[in-house]
């Protein structure tokens, strides 16, 4: 520790030595990580041990082999490593380490960090929101990722997700359409887009935001990465927002880490009937807060009227008497053309007013010919 | 001894003539054929010898050579049977050589020496108009289909006898049993008044029908995609008798049709397994494909994103330019192809996009799915609309239009479209280049202030404006009215394809 005192003004933005080793100790434990949980142990317990408990309590058969490299582990290697694939360090000894991830039970040792060391400490400082939420979300619960990221990005916040398909995405896109930075905590290698697909998000997300992870470059997905994600993601966040989640998806993860930290915890209601809502709908029976807009968010962190959402800044044009009448009716649930002939309006002016409404943007059309009201 | 006779070889769809010679001198007896032809050409020498002994005719002993002209044209077929051994009998002595000179011959001859079954007689008899030649004679299948063509005498004969007989006259040439115009019967079409609720789908189909626009249908299963689309040709005009011939030639050469005359407007929906030269045409030697057997008709791909991309591509062009080219060896064959297209899809691999919970696709899925449908063919569907499950309360409703009403509509409409395109080169709204959408739509003020909007806000690409101004025309034609107003165009707008570029949610 004492070099690593005098050798520190000579590399500030590295992590230090000790906390590498724990880094790479966890990516060289990862199959065992995953063997331990399938027997039942409890990850965040097993990410609160120190190195020698740890490689015992988990390493098993190849206890001697994994004790022998971690003897022989070169930080200057893993430094050089993460400096190839464009990657920065941020550890818990430094001061810019995120003082609400410090606080959460085994927090990881090293932040790797794509898109701007110190770019994360100001975004990390600042106040943060997590959207999580189901891969398989419905249009409504898009819908409503991009309209939270959005208005909370335009209020000035940090919108932390995890990039995994679906609402993930649609938070982080929605924080970049308003330009808003956003941090996108990976469960691989951060200087690797995971998953594949979402390439592009990726680089927009890097361009004016980061993307984070606890893992050295080069790791490889493993099952329990993502529960440990979402440790991360509730550890940095001061409320954490779930959108859709099914009665077993790992957003709820994120939530009761959320809980367990004392953290604000929010849900976006949804149907009863509706499979995907299962899991939000119990958090907010449980007690966690209604969200029903970026209002509500900054109600439940700021306390109620202290911040209120910049007014939108798409400047879609007022809607006109009629066009209301049928943009509620889409929005109640009535949101195929066959649903609204039905309910008595004439084919040919709804077509007309539909496109209406499209053109100006205040609704979308999805597959299967459902119309999505756009906020 | 020496004899020629005229007869066709179908080149693509199209007639070329050729004229078969025979050259009878001493020598050993041996038949050989010269000039081009195909296995079933060289197969065609032991037919004729085995057709003219069993009809009570001499095979020449001596040295028998036969030549097809021109020499280049490749000669593929059993269609040269009867002209090859007619032209036999003439250098043989045994029907006279001066008769044959006014007709053209044609059809396959079996082992007993009757002429069977030849496809595209229809083609054969029109090139016997074109080269100038009084009479054809045909089998007596085909009578009928080659009596179409106006100007042509049709021998309708059975065997070879028989025409050997017309030809030395002892028998006055019959004419063909039936007059053409009886042609074959209309068969009962599926009517639009079997569709219960489907509001939305069935303005889609007239719209569709009266400016030929191409339309996908997108439904979940069992919604009733194809029961609508096969109930399209219905609404469709009558084929003019240029278009009917048209259809008839290409079917009778293609071998799916007999006799008679095609009034129906086509409607073919190939399996989605079929290959790009089964589509648009191929082979050796080429034949028609499926989107030139829906010339004039309409093509239907049902489970559009099922069909190999390889053959979707394929109808890029025939879609573009009404025909499509296939080059074989140094030709090029030309296929018309001016069909309509409709082709109906899921909206998700699983089907049930849009059907509250049903669907279990992922993202991944779903953007798969679009993949393999996205592309320039999708670009190229003017309407596009979602057929939604019918109400129970909508199923026991009464019909909302029949196929004679939404015909009456379309014709009007269509009668309109001929009225102002009347020497443009286009026969409907469908068929307008930019060049003639220009010219030809006009726009009420509000109705270019509404276009220049959605234009503005990225609601349409270029392509989509130029899309959605010819179904708005349309739509205007079908309410007959000569300017397009700001409800046709945002009319026209909602029925015309999402945006593929979803911004930001395809990041």
């Amino acid at each position: 520790m004492s070099d690593e005192a005098a050798e520190q003004p000579a590399a500030p933005q590295g992590a230090c030595d000790s906390c590498l080793r724990r880094s790479w100790l966890v990516a060289r434990l990862g199959a065992q990580f995953d063997f331990a949980r399938r027997r039942g142990r409890d990850l965040p317990l097993i990410f609160d041990l120190p190195d020698g408990r740890l490689i015992a309590a988990i390493a098993g058969g190849t206890r001697s082999v994994v004790e022998r490299e971690y003897e022989e582990f070169d930080p200057a290697t893993a430094a050089a490593r993460c400096c190839v694939a464009g990657v920065e360090t941020l550890c818990r000894c430094d001061a810019g380490y995120p003082r609400r991830l410090v606080a959460a039970p085994g927090c990881p040792a090293v932040l790797h960090i794509v898109g701007g060391r110190d770019r994360f400490v100001a975004l990390a400082a600042a106040d943060a929101v997590a959207i999580v939420g189901a891969r398989r979300g419905s249009a409504y619960g898009l819908e409503m990722a991009r309209l939270l990221a959005r208005g909370l990005a335009g209020a000035g916040l940090t919108v932390v997700s995890g990039m995994a398909l679906g609402i993930d995405s649609a938070a982080h896109a929605g924080t970049l359409e308003v330009e808003g930075a956003t941090v996108a905590v990976l469960p691989v290698g951060a200087e690797r887009p995971y998953p594949a697909s979402k390439r592009a998000l990726y680089r927009r997300i890097v361009d004016s935001g980061v993307a984070v992870s606890e893992l050295p470059p080069g790791s490889d997905s493993r099952r329990w990465a993502f529960p440990a994600r979402n440790r991360i993601i509730a550890g940095l966040s001061a409320m954490t927002v779930v959108i859709e989640a099914g009665e077993r998806s790992g957003s709820l993860i994120t939530a009761a880490v959320a809980e367990d930290l004392g953290r604000q915890l929010g849900a976006v209601p949804g149907r009863v009937t509706s499979r995907l809502s299962a899991g939000t709908n119990e958090l907010l029976a449980r007690g966690a807060r209604v969200v029903r807009d970026a209002g509500d968010v900054l109600d439940a962190i700021f306390g109620v009227g202290m911040r209120a959402v910049p007014t939108s800044p798409t400047g879609r044009g007022a809607v006109g008497v009629e066009l209301r009448e049928l943009l509620d009716a889409v929005g109640g649930g009535r949101d195929t053309l066959g649903a609204l002939i039905r309910s008595g309006r004439p084919l040919e002016l709804t077509l007309t007013q539909l496109a209406e409404l499209e053109v100006c943007g205040h609704v979308r059309r999805e597959a299967g010919g459902r119309y999505v009201v756009r906020v | 001894m020496l004899a020629q006779v005229a007869t066709f070889a179908i080149d693509g769809v199209d007639p070329r003539p050729v004229w078969v010679e025979v050259d009878i001198r001493s020598g050993l007896p041996t038949f050989t054929i010269v000039g081009l032809g195909d296995t079933a050409v060289r197969e065609s020498r032991d037919r004729v010898r085995a057709a003219i002994l069993n009809s009570g005719f001499a095979f020449p002993q001596s040295r028998v050579t036969a030549n097809l002209a021109p020499a280049f044209l490749r000669k593929a077929g059993p269609g040269f049977d009867a002209a090859l051994a007619l032209a036999v009998l003439a250098a043989s002595g045994q029907v006279p050589a001066a008769a044959l000179v006014r007709y053209a011959v044609y059809g396959e001859l079996s082992l007993s020496g009757e002429l069977r079954d030849s496809p595209g007689a229809l083609a054969v008899a029109e090139g016997t108009r074109r080269a100038g030649l009084e009479r054809l004679i045909v089998p007596r299948e085909r009578a009928r289909e080659a009596a179409l063509v106006e100007g042509v005498a049709i021998v309708a004969v059975a065997s070879l006898r028989e025409a050997a007989d017309v030809l030395t006259g002892r028998e006055s040439p019959r004419l063909p049993p039936l007059p053409p115009e009886t042609a074959v019967a209309v068969q009962a079409e599926p009517d639009l008044s079997d569709v219960r609720g489907h509001e939305l789908p069935l303005l889609a189909l007239q719209i569709a029908a009266a400016g030929g626009h191409n339309l996908l249908l997108e439904g979940a299963p069992g919604t009733g995609k194809t029961m609508l689309a096969r109930r399209l040709p219905s609404i469709l005009p009558a084929l003019t008798r240029a278009q009917a011939i048209e259809v008839t030639r290409i079917h009778s050469v293609a071998g799916v049709h007999a006799g008679g005359l095609i009034s129906a407007r086509p409607f073919r929906a190939p399996h989605h397994t079929i290959s790009a030269a089964g589509l648009v045409g191929g082979g050796t030697p080429p034949r028609p494909g499926e989107a030139s057997l829906a010339d004039h008709g309409v093509l239907f791909l049902d489970e559009l994103s099922e069909f190999q991309r390889a053959s979707l591509d394929a109808l890029r062009q025939p879609l573009e330019d009404g025909h499509v080219m296939i080059v074989r060896g140094q030709r090029v064959l030309e296929f018309p192809t001016r069909f309509m297209l409709v082709a109906a899809s899921n909206p998700c691999p699983c089907g049930f996009a849009g059907v509250d919970d049903r669907c279990s696709c992922s993202e991944i899925d779903l953007r798969r799915h679009r993949r393999r449908l996205s592309g320039p063919l999708l670009d190229r569907m003017d309407l596009l609309v979602t057929v939604e499950r019918p109400h129970e309360h909508e199923l026991r409703a009464t019909p909302l239009t029949s196929s004679a009403k939404a015909r009456e509509l379309v014709l009007a409409a269509r009668q309109r479209q001929e009225r102002r395109l009347a020497d443009a080169g286009a026969g409907c709204n469908g068929e307008m280049d930019s060049r003639l959408a220009r010219r030809h739509i006009r726009l009420d003020r509000a109705a270019e202030l509404a276009l220049g909007i959605a234009y503005d806000r990225n609601a349409l690409s270029a392509r989509g404006r130029h899309r959605v101004l010819r179904v708005a025309r349309t739509i205007a034609d079908l309410d007959g009215r000569d300017r397009v107003s700001a409800a046709d165009v945002m009319m026209a707008v909602s029925l015309r394809q999402r945006d593929q570029a979803e911004g930001a949610m395809a990041a």
